[in-house]
């Protein structure tokens, strides 16, 4: 006997692919894009400092801080997503903190799904960076300092520049990453249509409804038309970067 | 007046050098491995002495005895490397006035058109550094040294990447900026010839040992006879 349930009906699918979006699906991209968009800008300053810190200045504790922002790519996002429930929550320290001080509210917003995005997708956003860091010749830096530039001004006129590749690269992998996240997002804020629900966990929550295939497929080639055009940007980019500083 | 006192100990190597030139160029002459790219770091303050004093024109860039070791970015020397460095994503004329804008306002007296002119890389100003030749990113990197308005100017073998014709035409742009400017310049050459044509004081160093300190024209006349 088979399980109606969890059997697919291939046609409606198929049919399904081509009606328009319903409001919550809308609902449910929108939120995605917005969150994916705010935790990338939003984690890229402190992506672009410890990406620094790492590439060219030695210090104690650098393996540890590398070892912690590593640490989300190889722990369970579940176990990421509950620690952010215990540090960000209403009545954690952080979550208190943020509240009183700007009014900021992680658990269960939109915002806290932006921060686990964020987390999730740091290491690949630091590691991006770092790498393109390390590229940059140091004697160019050193013949800057020569010329009269402050650490500062030889990070942002020739570092930085000679790095934007690979910063546009580690963007667009935090984008991406916060596109799919799916695990810290449900522990920490739940999947509330409207508030909380990105494609991700809306097509979680379709698959899990009998008659919700057509939704479930519609999501699915949202998220992969999202990321394909990601990494379609992110090459575009790079190449134009490269091609300016080379003229050809 | 350029004066420099400095040893250091790096491995198996050891510099130890004592030098005071009075005129305006001073050339660090000797074999490779002598130390002459070793010193020009230590007084651009990119390398540092073990110990040591180092002044120019009577400014102190480094005296180890009272703490004193100012930063490259204080010590404003022009350094013209022997690989050039010049920056890949800056067009020619952003290249040229990078040092410019750190440079104090009233300090900022080397000329941009004369510079230009006198080098005559009037052409290449809105060209990228990767489609310049040889000997055109060889007075680019000297025009971008000189337009930070230094203190002084160091030329890592300034001609060693060059063949016979860029060679002599380079000399030439260097005995103009010479005679042009009031900018001492000390450089470093294996090449006696380069030395005889430019240097007031010739500092000849062998195994990062100070050989022989003299006056360019005195060795020359000690040749002919």
């Amino acid at each position: 006997m088979t399980n109606e349930i969890f059997s697919v009906d291939q046609g409606t699918v198929l049919s399904a692919l081509f009606a328009p979006f319903s409001p919550p699906e809308w609902t449910a991209i929108v939120l995605s894009v917005k969150v994916a968009t705010v935790s990338m800008v939003a984690s890229l300053p402190f992506g672009v400092a410890i990406a620094y810190l790492l590439a060219r200045k030695r210090f104690p504790g650098k393996i540890l801080l590398n070892g912690l922002v590593h640490l989300p790519l190889v722990m369970p996002p579940v176990v990421t997503g509950w620690l952010l429930l215990l540090s960000f929550g209403r009545q954690a320290p952080l979550g208190r903190f943020f509240d009183t001080c700007c009014g900021l509210v992680f658990s269960f917003r939109w915002t806290g799904a932006a921060l686990a995005a964020a987390v999730m997708g740091f290491p690949l956003m630091v590691r991006a960076i770092r790498l393109s860091i390390e590229a940059v010749d140091t004697k160019l830096e050193q013949a800057a300092e020569t010329l009269g530039a402050s650490s500062f001004m030889v990070f942002l006129t020739i570092t930085a520049p000679l790095a934007l590749p690979g910063v546009i690269a580690g963007m667009i992998l935090a984008f991406a990453r916060a596109i799919g996240e799916f695990g810290a997002t449900i522990t920490f804020v739940a999947n509330i249509p409207g508030e909380t629900q990105t494609i991700a966990t809306a097509l979680y929550s379709a698959t899990q409804i009998p008659g919700a295939e057509a939704s479930a497929a519609r999501l699915t080639i949202v998220s992969i038309v999202i990321a394909f055009a990601a990494l379609v940007i992110a090459e575009i980019l790079a190449a134009r970067v490269s091609r300016q500083a080379m003229d050809l | 007046m350029i004066a420099v006192d400095v040893r250091l100990r790096q491995g198996d190597f050891f510099l130890k050098a004592t030098l005071t030139a009075q005129s305006k160029t001073l050339a660090l002459y000797g074999p490779s491995g002598a130390g002459k790219t070793t010193l020009l770091n230590i007084i651009a303050g990119l390398a540092h002495p073990d110990e040591g004093r180092i002044a120019i024109d009577s400014i102190p860039f480094l005296d180890t005895s009272a703490r004193i070791d100012l930063s490259p970015r204080q010590r404003r020397v022009g350094y013209v490397f022997q690989e050039l460095r010049l920056f890949p994503h800056l067009k020619v004329e952003r290249n040229l006035l990078y040092g410019r804008r750190f440079a104090p306002k009233k300090e900022r007296s080397v000329d941009f058109d004369q510079v230009v002119d006198l080098l005559g890389i009037r052409p290449l100003l809105d060209r990228w550094p990767a489609r310049l030749s040889g000997g055109e990113k060889q007075r680019v990197a000297i025009g971008r040294a000189l337009l930070a308005n230094p203190r002084l100017l160091l030329l890592d073998e300034p001609l060693a990447a060059l063949d016979e014709a860029r060679r002599a035409e380079i000399l030439t742009y260097i005995e103009k900026l010479r005679d042009a400017f009031a900018i001492p310049i000390v450089f470093v050459s294996h090449r006696l010839s380069e030395v005889d044509r430019l240097a007031g004081d010739v500092a000849i160093l062998d195994q990062g040992k100070l050989v022989e300190m003299r006056s360019a024209h005195v060795s020359h006349d000690a040749r002919r006879f």
